[in-house]
């Protein structure tokens, strides 16, 4: 597989890194593959890379689908 | 952990599987493929086969890096760090893989070899910075999410003009790997097996994006819910999937769509094209010989290529005949069906791709699922 | 059950003749246990080392009724200073755990320094101090020691060996084969503390937490939970390298017994859990340093759990799960999902990882 973890952007720095942090653990990475970030953004890090942003609409509409599909079951029923 | 934490509820997850239960057809088996070993270390570290109906079967497949890498380049790489020049930085998942005859990385290093563990190739980048006297060898693997940031390391060390960097490439592609699983029944190289759909990747994804799928449902009709690594992604991706065999529909859709577009990333994409090129050919361990199906550094950047400063010359290493991997690999057999398993075969000595990783399908079996064998073969045994 | 085919663990011999010990030899997992057995176990064998625990419990010849419990262990660490301690602290609290765990009351301690040359003066005072302060707060005192000094490159900064020895109350009897299912599996703490504090103090994996290490001496502890449970109490243990895995496997297969712990029940910082997600580690196998394991009967699980808590080092015990019978020995855990997964031994050295 390939580890990689969403966190939040502290702090952008130069030369296309940022520090970022997840539940208190802060870290360096490079940007350098995702072009423009703000601070508060959430990034997915993998090998001290950040890959891509994460799309905060799309997070939410996942978890609606989630919770539809764990309802799913009773409405079948009803 | 936010957008980590909201996707780890039991609770969710179990009324999840009793949709999946209760959509499930009884009449029907379903047997999905999880191309990638994160989806296998969530099933296996979730214990999400529990979770699912009997008839829902998940076929791990060979999607680790560090598993698919032949023995060969194993050997390489530690014929490589013995040269006295040479320091090899290496993520440290490759420490304990096995080459032959026992060799491996870590006991290079114990018997004098400079082999330095790294956790990205912008330390391996600052290794060659500090230490000019030093040949850095960067020891690449990894499929399309981590090739980026070694094409990254290689661009680097050109600006800074850096002499003593190279790097040994084993980047492979996911796309050509899917394809060859799926192509095994007509070229008859490999058993055939039945599977109605795949999960696929959560980051190569990321990079790659969702549109290099859309010829396995033209070319072969077959299914892929890109799916997160998360086990609530993972249930609600088999959910997807399970609804796309019972509705008779055959579609790319995509679950993780909070990190991985129709597009994905195009300046790592157009960063990857522009130091690497295609492969004719590339031994996967497991899979055998796959065209197309890996890359190494395109001419304009020979200097950095580790291959070729070293006249690195290849190394052919077979697998023990007995390992049942290729047909694991494509859900033909389960790892408790080789008898190497758990014999001679653990993590510790692994005898197959595997068993080489704790996300390979033997070595997950082995380090978290085994305790189902007894009550498996008891079952078995009763029904017959 | 006799047809089942139960695969058969067919360890090869390590190759003694030209083999070399590598990383993996010292990390507490397979290895390590294999090293021990094929190289000291051969060579010492006796009574107290065969039992493979921790620490040996003896007899004192002339004094009717008396025991005493000794341990030792070899400190080595990078870097020497780190946020909770440094290894003077930590060599201290680490035997007085040691002869602690045993069941026994920890009295002295002996210490012996291997000192590179050209190492600071100050960094010595320093480490020195700081275990006259551990050892004079655990009421333990080092009693007697040695120096010596190796060339530059001979060793890493410092190394330090502490042996502790403690005296046993007439009844104690605490050994690691002595679970039977139906006893309780407690725990004293949250898990990871330390291993995530040196990681994120080592530089070169570039990342930072407010994780301190939670090395302390669980002697105090020990000692309430001993008299709290009498002979309900089997047997306790301290997760240090390796993590509860190691640890839990190694009671189950001392005592030939299978284990299942509860996810949910299992107490992890969120900084731990998040550091190791960066890593790619399991929580379960990263060490810690003023922890404990205890099995009880279930009788005695409420009191000693009871006594626990009312130590400051105990103050978050909790049962984890209990003994169940397995001749397999698996250590399982329901999942937070209600799943089941086995939880495993380390193979090898519990290194960061990207895939
Ligand atoms: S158990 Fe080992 S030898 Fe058998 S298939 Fe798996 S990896 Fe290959």
């Amino acid at each position: 597989m390939c580890l990689a973890i969403p966190a939040q952007v502290r702090e952008i720095l130069p030369d296309g890194m940022a520090r970022v942090g997840l539940d208190g653990v802060v870290k360096e990475i490079s940007t350098a593959l995702v072009g423009d970030l703000a601070v508060g953004d959430y990034v997915i890090v993998h090998v001290g890379f950040a890959l891509s942003k994460i799309d905060a609409v799309e997070a939410e509409r996942t978890l609606a689908l989630l919770a539809e599909a764990a309802g799913a079951p009773a409405e079948a029923m009803a | 952990m936010k957008h980590v934490d909201e996707y780890r509820d039991g609770k969710l997850a179990r009324a999840i599987a009793a949709t999946i239960a209760a959509e499930a057809d009884p009449t029907r088996d379903y047997a999905f493929m999880e191309f990638c070993g994160g989806h296998t270390h969530a099933i296996s570290r979730y214990g999400l086969e529990d979770l699912l109906p009997a008839n829902v079967r998940m076929i791990h497949g060979p999607g680790c890096p560090v598993c698919v890498l032949p023995i060969g380049r194993v050997d390489e790489a530690i014929e490589l760090a013995k040269n006295p020049d040479v320091t090899l930085a290496t993520y440290a998942d490759l420490m304990r893989v096995p080459g032959s005859r026992g060799a491996s990385l870590i006991k290079a290093k114990a018997a004098g070899a400079d082999i330095r563990m790294v956790y990205s190739t912008l330390d391996a980048i600052r290794i060659a910075e500090e230490r000019p006297d030093r040949q850095v060898v960067f020891f690449a693997i990894g499929f399309e999410t981590t090739t980026p940031p070694s094409a990254m390391a290689v661009k680097l060390a050109e600006a800074r003009g850096l002499t003593n960097f190279s790097i040994f490439c084993n980047h492979v592609l996911t796309p050509s790997a899917i394809r060859a699983i799926l192509e095994a029944p007509k070229t008859g190289g490999l058993p055939p097996v039945r599977i109605q759909g795949f999960l696929g990747p959560s980051h190569v994804s990321a990079i790659i994006g969702t549109k290099p799928y859309d010829t396995f449902v033209a070319e072969f009709a077959q299914r892929i819910v890109v799916s997160g690594f998360e086990p609530l992604d993972v249930m609600q991706s088999i959910l997807m999937l399970l609804r796309q065999v019972n509705e008779g529909r055959t579609a790319v859709e995509n679950q993780y769509i909070r990190a991985v577009t129709p597009e994905g990333n195009r300046a790592a994409q157009a960063l990857v094209d522009e130091v690497f090129e295609l492969r004719d050919s590339f031994e996967w361990r497991g899979l055998g010989a796959i065209p197309h199906s890996a890359l190494r550094l395109r001419e304009r950047y020979a200097t950095f290529d580790a291959e070729r400063r070293f006249a690195m010359t290849p190394i052919v290493a077979s697998d023990n005949p007995a390992c049942e991997c290729g047909t694991i690999l494509i859900g033909a057999k389960q790892p408790a069906d080789c008898r190497l398993f758990g014999t001679v075969c653990t993590p510790e000595t692994p005898m197959g791709s595997c068993m080489v990783s704790s996300e390979g399908a033997c070595a997950a079996h082995w380090t978290y699922g085994r305790f189902r064998d007894r009550a498996r073969a008891s079952a078995g045994r009763a029904a017959s | 059950m006799s047809e089942t085919r139960e695969p058969r663990l067919r360890r090869r011999r390590m190759d003694v003749k030209s083999g070399r010990v590598d990383l993996s030899h010292g990390a507490g997992g397979r290895a390590s246990a294999q090293l021990i057995d094929e190289i000291f176990r051969d060579a010492f064998s006796n009574a107290w080392l065969d039992q493979g625990n921790d620490q040996a419990a003896f007899d004192v010849p002339l004094v009717p009724g008396g025991r005493m419990v000794m341990a030792t262990d070899a400190h080595v660490i990078t870097p020497l200073f780190f946020p909770g301690g440094d290894i003077g602290s930590l060599a201290v609290h680490g035997t007085i755990n040691d002869v602690a765990v045993g069941g026994a009351v920890p009295l002295h301690l002996a210490v012996s320094f291997i000192v590179e040359e050209g190492f600071p003066l100050a960094d010595l005072k320093r480490i020195a101090d700081s275990m006259g302060r551990a050892s004079r707060e655990a009421g333990v005192p080092i009693v007697t020691g040695d120096t010596k000094v190796v060339e530059r490159g001979k060793a890493d900064g410092v190394f330090i060996t502490t042996t502790g020895i403690g005296v046993l109350a007439p009844g104690v009897e605490l050994s690691g084969d002595r679970a039977r299912p139906g006893d309780v599996v407690l725990l004293s703490g949250s898990i990871g503390d330390h291993g995530v504090a040196i990681m994120a103090s080592r530089e070169n994996l570039g990342f930072e937490t407010a994780i301190v290490s939670d090395s302390a001496a669980l002697h105090r502890l020990t000692a309430a939970m001993v008299a709290a449970g009498g002979t309900g109490l089997k047997l306790m243990r301290d997760p240090t390298r390796g993590g509860l895995a190691a640890t839990l496997n190694e009671i189950a297969t001392q005592s030939r017994v299978g284990i299942r712990i509860a996810e949910e029940a299992l107490p992890i910082k969120a900084q731990v859990v998040a550091a190791c997600e960066l890593l790619g580690l399991d929580p379960l196998n990263v060490a810690n340093e003023g922890k404990l394991v205890a099995v009880v009967e279930a009788g005695a699980a409420e009191a000693v759990l009871a006594a626990m808590r009312a130590d400051p080092l105990g103050r978050e015990a909790v049962a984890i799960g209990e003994v169940i019978e397995d001749d397999r020995s698996f250590v399982q855990m329901t999942t937070s999902f209600g799943g089941g997964r086995i939880v495993d031994w380390l193979t090898g050295e519990q290194l960061p990882r990207i895939c």
